[in-house]
């Protein structure tokens, strides 16, 4: 289909051009505006991607036969083009049900980066120059999402790199040069691990296009093991997986707000994504062989996210931190290798992208109000400013996986995959995630009850109640996200059921 | 000394004319080799076209200086040789292959697609030293008529290098691309730095070269043949060779004797001392048209004449001591240039490190063997590319005619200029081999998929990692850039702290505004984004 694939090379021209024009324009807030426009245009054109598909929202039927039955994977739509032969590299885009809500998510959450830039630059370099560069890191998660040849996902997952690092290190806090270096440092050693598990499989295989790939494409088990070790590791220090995780809190706590969000928010589902893009389906067996390794770190850094939360004192770090073990719930998912694990994780990493970039946006707006990020320095919030206390509530209680909120599907049917997997290990590793639950409630209501009740402290007790207005239009899509996801999980499911069939069958 | 390299090669043919004849001298055709070895040889003189055209340059320039003697004349002389000489190459290479001073099928002058590749290359670096060399050259802190036909004269060497044939060609070639670096070093009036630099460069030169020929003494010793090609031929048909304790010797000495000039840990330690003392675009001349001599000669040795089963393991240890060694030190570096010469060392090891899949024996396979060499050469390429535009930006950053200065001297450059800071921030992020450098990313990506394809996963792994290490400092230079000036470095002696020596003498000249110099950053940069949108160029050139 004409427009599909029109639209597949707009949302990557689209923020790429878009950069190139707001860092050429010398006029920093009409440079803003510019790149606000186009990261809506963006939006615009990752909506109707789902149109042209061959079946509709809700229907569960399986699909007719297709004459290439044994490909895992449906692309609604695809690009295909030759870029370098000599290194297998095609400029081949698609998008199916897996990846295309997380594309949503990404859009989503860089247009409302770059409006919340509109209102605050952070201190630092010109506020173009920040904007210019979210665009470019949109451009390469984007990218990442869509490529369907192992070369190009290899290509754009290094472009958010650098990028990344010079949000970080040009508008962070006090100790953002460091922080930016071993978030640099940490993801380059992830992503030359994943260069290397890329020219494993591509050496063993003939081919780079993930079509053909997806279910082992013949190669011998020993170079399964080898591509899923090496691809686990790269994705795993994205993620981050306990014990890789260590790059996470420094750079999350010291990024600007818009950078913390976007990190959070889609960075760290690259991670997850090419777990079960590439590196599950890819190396099948190799994943059947590792789930269990895959599954016990998810469960520790669960429960050692949880634990570190529990004795945090600094709001982001905490926050931080908790992402540690919101992610360890995704992995815990793709882990089991089941139906029901596969998609909580899906949900998972949607839910978790919204609430923590809503969290993110609101623990940034009290530290720009307060100018302290101190658990100690900080209560009453309710008494001075109710709506932010009642936003950042309504946040953690979502990120807690309250029934009806967006956090809920992914983490309880999680421990149910585990549960259904069934074993000692898996059962063992299904409660010790339920008490990470727990320790998840428990965190946040420490949370709560540390920031938004009690007598206001000095810092808190100068705020005023209102919010501007640009920060509530920048928040309200994620409110709302989180509650419509949360009562409707099947906007998210209901395009990655078929999908995520398709790629189990191919698993061994 | 263009002289000497012209007279060279037919004198080396009628050597090597006897010195076949003499191991044939039971055959049949003695006879018709007695004929050849008088002069009337027939030479092909188009195959030789890029080398005269280069050697031209080099008489060309010393007439110019002699009877114009004006620096700008000079400099366009050597500078429309160093474009005559690419038309040429690219002319003749684009004609197929070309041999000449051949006895039978052994020839000692072969113009093939390399060949004329590393012609242009080299050429065209020279075009950009040039070009860099122009406010050196216009405040006479180096007399430009020796500073040009040493230029030239080393251009003249490169161009022969990629044809040489056999061993003595190939090591007068890379002498004649040496000697004259030695001057060229120390050709900076009143400054003891570059007298330094040139004594250590010259005396492990000499050195290197002496193991170099001693080596190829050996060989022949042992073999009876210096053509690179027959050498070949005779340890594939005769093993037993192999078995010989004088040819293991003799093959660790070349390797040995070529992996100085290409600054290989462990014979690296005098690049960091010379480029540091080296005049900014010498610097730049050593550190991209000399390396990439030196990768030539042992990539024409290791491919043709030596077996892959002694260099294999030599050039794997060499590829992994070079890279990790280079990028580790390379932290340390407080000097810009001493930190982009570490960090050449360690590229080379990167360059290096595709031949050392040649120690297994899935990588000593025909298509893996053609992939290491192809990957050697378009990294050395990617290289290249990429350093001359990082040289181009520190010459532009730095006041005319000055050394390259410590990293604290580039600190905030990107607030004063930000163009040529933009530029070496790309360069740089190229040599790391990440995006928005696509070039370097690919020329990375090239390396690792040939020892893949070697089954070195091993060695892929190195060279991962040292990726990893390397970003360290590429990120702390393009970091400064971007970073708040030091106070009294380079603001003046007006803001200088209390404690700080107040620099004394005139205020620091501003930095470099000369068109040649722009020029060259362009074009540098411009090449590396071309390379990086489309490295199937590069690719293509380097498999042929």
């Amino acid at each position: 289909m004409i427009l599909g694939e029109f639209l597949l090379v707009a949302v990557l021209a689209v923020p790429a051009l878009g950069a190139v024009v707001v860092a050429a324009i010398p006029h920093d807030r009409a440079a803003r505006v510019v790149g606000v426009v186009v990261a809506a245009l963006t939006l615009l054109a990752t909506l109707p991607l789902p149109a042209g598909r061959e079946r509709g929202w809700f229907a569960y039927a399986p699909l007719p036969p297709s004459p290439e039955a044994s490909v895992a994977i449906h692309p609604w739509h695809q690009v295909d083009a030759p870029w370098v032969p000599g290194l297998d590299l095609r400029f081949h885009l698609g998008v199916d049900g897996i990846s295309w809500p997380l594309v949503v998510l990404t859009a989503l959450l860089t247009l409302l980066c770059c409006y919340y830039t509109l209102w605050k630059v952070p201190e630092g370099s010109s506020g173009r120059a920040l904007v210019a560069l979210l665009l470019v890191v949109e451009v390469g998660i984007l990218g990442t999402f869509l490529a369907f040849d192992l070369v190009l996902f290899f290509v754009f997952f290094e472009v958010v790199l650098l990028p990344m690092y010079a949000v970080i290190a040009g508008w962070g806090g006090p100790d953002r040069r460091r922080a930016a270096r071993k978030f640099a440092l940490y993801t380059l050693f992830g992503s030359v691990l994943l260069l290397v598990g890329v020219f494993v499989v591509v050496a063993a295989a003939g081919t780079a296009d993930l079509l053909a790939l997806t279910g082992s494409a013949g190669m011998s088990r020993g170079t399964q093991l080898a591509a899923f070790t090496l691809l686990a590791l790269a994705f795993a220090v994205k993620s981050p997986l306990w014990p890789l995780h260590s790059w996470l809190p420094d750079a999350h706590t010291q990024a600007p707000t818009v950078g913390s969000v976007i990190l959070a928010g889609v960075l760290l589902k690259m991670g997850t994504y090419g777990l079960i893009r590439i590196a599950v389906g890819v190396a099948p067996e190799g994943a059947r062989w590792a789930a269990p390794v895959l599954g016990v770190l998810a469960v520790a850094a669960i429960l050692v996210g949880g634990l570190v939360c529990l004795a945090q004192t600094e709001l982001k770090r905490l926050i931080a931190y908790s992402s540690v073990g919101h992610m360890g719930f995704v992995l815990l998912g793709i882990a089991t290798l089941t139906a029901t694990g596969l998609q909580a994780a899906l949900i998972g990493n949607v839910a978790h992208g919204v609430i923590t970039g809503l969290l993110f946006f609101l623990a940034g707006a009290v530290k720009d109000r307060t100018h302290t990020g101190d658990l100690g320095d900080l209560s009453g919030l309710r008494e001075t400013a109710p709506r932010l206390a009642g936003l950042l509530g309504f946040a953690a209680v979502a990120s807690l996986g309250l029934p009806g909120l967006a956090g809920f599907w992914g983490e309880a049917f999680v421990v149910v995959a585990a549960v259904q997997v069934g074993g000692a290990l898996w059962t063992t590793l299904a409660v010790l995630a339920a008490v990470g639950g727990a320790l998840t409630a428990a965190y946040f209501l420490r949370l709560l009850r540390q920031v938004t009740h009690g007598r206001p402290s000095p810092a808190v007790a100068r705020l005023t109640p209102g919010l501007a207005g640009a920060e509530l239009a920048a928040w309200a899509p994620l409110v709302l996200l989180a509650l419509a996801v949360g009562l409707a999980p099947t906007l998210v499911l209901g395009v990655a059921e078929a999908p995520v069939d398709a790629l189990l069958e191919v698993l061994p | 000394m263009s002289a000497r390299s012209e007279l060279a090669s037919p004198a080396v043919a009628n050597i090597a004319d006897t010195v076949s004849a003499r191991s044939e001298l039971a055959s049949p055709a003695v006879a018709n080799i007695a004929d050849t070895v008088s002069v009337v040889q027939s030479v092909d003189n188009v195959a030789l076209l890029p080398a005269y055209l280069a050697a031209g340059t080099a008489v060309l320039v010393l007439l110019a200086d002699l009877l114009v003697a004006r620096a700008r004349v000079t400099v366009v002389a050597a500078a429309l040789g160093a474009t005559a000489t690419v038309v040429g190459a690219v002319l003749v290479g684009s004609g197929g292959e070309r041999r000449t001073f051949c006895v039978g099928s052994d020839c000692s002058y072969v113009f093939d697609g390399r060949a004329a590749l590393v012609a242009v290359v080299v050429a065209l670096l020279t075009l950009g030293v040039l070009g860099l060399s122009g406010p050196l050259l216009r405040d006479g802190t180096s007399p430009a008529g020796e500073y040009c036909f040493l230029l030239a004269a080393s251009m003249t060497g490169g161009v022969v290098l990629g044809a040489a044939g056999d061993l003595i060609t190939l090591i007068v070639a890379l002498e004649t691309l040496t000697l004259p670096l030695y001057v060229l070093v120390g050709l900076r009036r009143g400054s003891l730095a570059s007298i330094e630099a040139a004594v250590t460069f010259f005396v492990v030169s000499v050195v290197a070269t002496t193991l170099t020929l001693l080596g190829a003494a050996l060989l022949y010793a042992a073999t009876g043949a210096l053509h690179l090609g027959r050498l070949g031929a005779l340890f594939a048909e005769r093993p037993e060779l192999l078995d010989l304790p004088l040819t293991t010797a003799a093959v660790a000495l070349v390797v040995l004797g070529l992996a100085f000039k290409v600054a290989a840990v462990p014979f690296h330690a005098w690049a960091p001392a010379t480029y540091d003392g080296a005049p900014l675009p010498v610097a730049a001349y050593l550190s991209t048209a000399s390396k990439l001599g030196g990768v030539v000669a042992l990539l024409a040795v290791v491919q043709r004449a030596l077996p892959a089963e002694v260099t294999g393991p030599v050039l794997a240890l060499l590829a992994v001591l070079t890279m990790t060694v280079g990028n580790l030190v390379a932290l340390r570096q407080r000097r810009t240039v001493r930190l982009l010469a570490w960090s050449s060392v360690a590229q080379a090891g990167y360059i290096l490190a595709p031949l050392g899949a040649l120690a297994l024996a899935a990588g000593r396979t025909d298509d893996a063997r053609a992939a290491a060499y192809a990957a050697a050469v378009a990294y050395a390429v990617f290289f290249v590319v990429l350093e001359l535009g990082a040289f181009a930006a520190v010459v532009a950053l730095r006041p005319a005619g000055a050394a390259g200065g410590t990293l604290d001297d580039l600190r905030g450059a990107a607030r004063r200029r930000p163009w040529p800071a933009v530029a070496l921030a790309l360069a740089l992020i190229g040599l790391a081999g990440l995006p928005p450098g696509l070039a370097g990313l690919f020329a990375k990506v090239t390396v690792v998929r040939s020892l893949l394809d070697g089954g070195a996963g091993w060695l892929a792994l190195v060279v991962a990692v040292n990726a990893v290490i390397g970003l360290a400092y590429y990120l702390k230079v393009t970091a400064a850039l971007w970073a708040a000036p030091v106070p009294g470095g380079v603001a003046g002696p007006a803001a200088s702290g209390p404690g700080e020596p107040v620099p004394v003498g005139p205020v620091p000249a501003p930095a470099v505004r000369a068109w040649s110099v722009a020029a060259v950053l362009v074009a540098a940069t411009a090449a590396a984004l071309v390379l990086g949108v489309a490295p199937q160029l590069v690719l293509d050139l380097a498999a042929r």
